[in-house]
């Protein structure tokens, strides 16, 4: 194959690197933030349109490291949409806090990470997979700790610093153990040699799998699945919101795409292994996610348990390992980055009369009276990510319990209902304190309309209007899924 | 026979200097013992054919372990009056690792000379008598470019992450101008004055 073609293929990631490259150098000659901002959302967009033609149809590019297909696609979507929504929030939450204004490098990194996890998404190759997660994170962990002067913000930096550094250790650790028994790292290579050590009388050897342990572990310390999910209530409290926004949408849609090729292509063959990992994953995910967030008093720290709740629900689809179950994953990642997307903004207006932010959920007492809509529009989030119908969130866990149950793993279906029951609790609770307990000082308006314009768009979305959407979702997660099979 | 024993040599002493650079209590023998094990390893290496890593291992290994030996001098508060008073109490001790590593050296090029060990089949052998070097050379430019130039990428990420965690503009400093030392005339810089006898000078 001509090396144009093999371009055309990574075309989304050639426009992001070369736009992030030259927006530092127009950051180093005097450009301005908002300027610099301005064009990283245009790159990020126009990335996305890119997507349509060879990105997403066009097979495997430099000999196999790189997939351009249509799941690749479909995350890839979604991942652009989500950087670019954490760019647009930045300006104004930046601008409330004294002493660390936003930076243009912002807006930059936001970029880079996204060309490491378009790779993490079209990843075929275990070194692909690796070098795109270490992009993302990279850019990441500098992210998390961007406002200098707070500490809390330093320390999310350092932890999460130095804990992704332990995970990828053990993902490479993982990585060269699979290189070692099957002796290469192209994914489908891969379930071609599992496939044979299964058919020779050994069996599958012990250093391959514990290979494979290693990988998924890795992974799953991206995804924060419970038991590698410590990191993620401090670094999401901790972090700049905007930068929270961004770490609970985009790098979880990337990790889980990443998880869910590196399963269903690269260890097809091995599934019965790598499946009791991730059924206990998502069982742990969804049980502690739900219990842990029931104490929780800041509203950054609750929507980290939040996320690691879902990712669990997530996995359940990935558990039944069949092409439904990978179409129910990718509808399920497309509604949670809305829900989470959506309730993450609310989080930022939270900010009292001072304009300085505010976390505490008690401050969101009696908000129905004093902001009405906002509550209004964290309540659709909270009721969609408990799952209650008639909104989106109901029919995201519609559709990975009805995966699961059609592959027949009624009790892991039945365990996940029943603790989503649990996680109701306390997402009920915020409506509840919001539309019931009485007045506390109110909230600054929300005083831009491009958040409240992103606000009203994530409501509708996850309200039952976004129902209309089901069909062309169910058709694009069906087409990705199928494409891994 | 030579390359078994060389092997054997270099990874007890890779094992052995691994532990006690978890085991030293003092963070530069820690350093020290971190150094040996990176030169053994890189004789591993050499005996399993792998020139150009264990020179990699060498250079950029070791030559990186002298600057993170000079950051934990820095931030760790080591007290050197205290280390320098017990060096002839040491000193047998050093020239018994000297002696060690003398010794693998010349164990490295006699086994070396005597050519690699067969450590199995390898996946990917090397085409002809093509030198490591190019082989992987030729392996990182065509093959594997796209890995490569998202390597870099991820280098520059680390730069602009430096950079943004830790510059700030400083107030207060006064750098060197040159262009306006140049600029600069004697009759902007210099007053020719009269002072009057008895009255002091007016600055």
């Amino acid at each position: 194959m001509d090396y144009a073609a093999n371009l055309a293929m990574t075309m989304p990631e050639i426009i992001l690197s070369v736009t992030g490259i030259a927006l530092l150098l127009v950051a180093a000659w005097g450009g301005s933030t908002r300027w610099v901002s301005g064009l990283a959302i245009g790159a990020l967009l126009t990335a996305s349109f890119s997507l349509i033609g060879p990105p997403t149809s066009g097979g495997v590019a430099f000999d196999g490291l790189y997939k351009a297909d249509a799941f690749a696609g479909f995350a890839k979507a979604l991942i652009f949409i989500a950087a670019a929504v954490a760019i647009a929030i930045a300006p104004r939450f930046f601008a409330r806090t004294e002493g660390d204004d936003l930076k243009p490098e912002y807006p930059v990194l936001i970029l880079f990470s996204a060309v490491g996890m378009g790779m993490m998404a079209s990843a075929a190759d275990l070194i692909t997979l690796y070098v795109g997660l270490e992009l993302q994170s990279l850019a990441a962990y500098v992210l998390a700790s961007f406002m200098r002067r707070d500490t809390r913000s330093a320390e999310a930096g350092l932890k999460y610093f130095v804990l992704g550094s332990l995970a990828s250790g053990i993902l490479l650790y993982g990585i060269s153990l699979v290189y070692g028994f099957t002796g290469t790292t192209i994914f489908e290579e891969i379930a071609v040699g599992i496939a044979q050590q299964q058919g020779s009388e050994n069996g599958l050897s012990l250093g391959l799998l514990f290979g494979i342990v290693f990988t998924f572990a890795g992974i799953a310390f991206k995804i924060s699945a419970v038991p590698f999910h410590m990191w993620t209530p401090d670094v999401y409290e901790g972090a700049p919101t905007p930068v929270t926004t961004f770490f609970a949408s985009a790098p979880k849609v990337a990790a889980m795409a990443l998880a869910v090729r590196l399963a269903v292509e690269g260890m097809g063959t091995a599934t019965d292994e790598w499946r009791q990992i991730v059924i206990f994953a998502a069982l742990a995910s969804i049980i502690l996610g739900a219990v842990a967030a029931i104490g929780q008093t800041n509203i950054k720290r609750l929507l980290a348990y939040s996320s690691i709740n879902n990712v669990g629900f997530a996995l359940i689809g990935l558990a039944a390992g069949n092409p439904e179950g990978v179409a129910a994953v990718m509808s399920y990642m497309a509604i949670y980055v809305a829900m989470t997307l959506g309730a993450f903004l609310c989080v930022l207006q939270m900010r009292g009369a001072d304009g300085q932010p505010v976390e505490d959920i008690a401050s969101l007492s009696g908000m129905s009276k004093t902001r009405p809509g906002v509550a209004a529009a964290l309540a659709i989030f909270m009721f969609s990510l408990a799952g209650i119908p008639p909104l989106m969130g109901f029919w995201a866990k519609f559709l990975v319990f009805d995966a699961a149950v059609a592959a027949g793993y009624l009790t892991l279906a039945a365990v996940g209902i029943a603790a989503s029951v649990i996680g109701a609790y306390y997402y009920l609770k915020i409506v509840k304190t919001m539309y019931f307990d009485e007045p506390a000082p109110a909230f600054r308006p929300v005083e831009s309309y491009v958040e409240g314009g992103l606000i009203t768009v994530a409501a509708i979305l996850v309200s039952p209007i976004g129902y209309l959407l089901i069909a062309p979702l169910g058709l694009a997660a069906q087409r990705a899924a199928v494409s891994l099979f | 026979m030579i390359q078994t024993l060389a092997f054997y040599l270099f990874a007890i002493v890779v094992i052995a200097a691994a532990v006690l650079t978890i085991t030293a209590r003092n963070p530069v023998h820690s350093v020290l013992w971190l150094i040996l094990a990176f030169f053994n390893a890189a004789g591993l290496m050499l005996i399993a054919g792998a020139e150009f890593i264990a020179m990699l291992l060498v250079i950029v290994y070791v030559g990186a372990v002298a600057v993170l030996f000079l950051f934990v001098v820095m931030m760790l508060d080591v007290d050197f009056a205290e280390m320098r008073a017990g060096f002839m109490r040491y000193l047998p001790f050093g020239l018994l690792l000297a002696l060690v590593l003398a010794a693998e050296v010349i164990f490295a090029v006699a086994a070396w000379n005597a050519g690699g060990v067969d450590m199995g089949a390898r996946i990917a052998p090397a085409a002809g008598d093509m030198p490591n070097i190019e082989a992987m050379g030729r392996l990182l430019y065509t093959r594997y470019l796209y890995i490569f130039e998202a390597a870099g990428l991820v280098l520059l990420v680390a730069m602009v992450g430096a950079i943004v965690l830790t510059h700030r503009t400083r107030g207060g400093t006064r750098p060197q101008n040159i262009a306006r030392q140049v600029r600069r005339r004697p009759q902007d810089s210099t007053r020719n004055m009269k002072p009057s006898v008895g009255q002091g000078v007016e600055l």
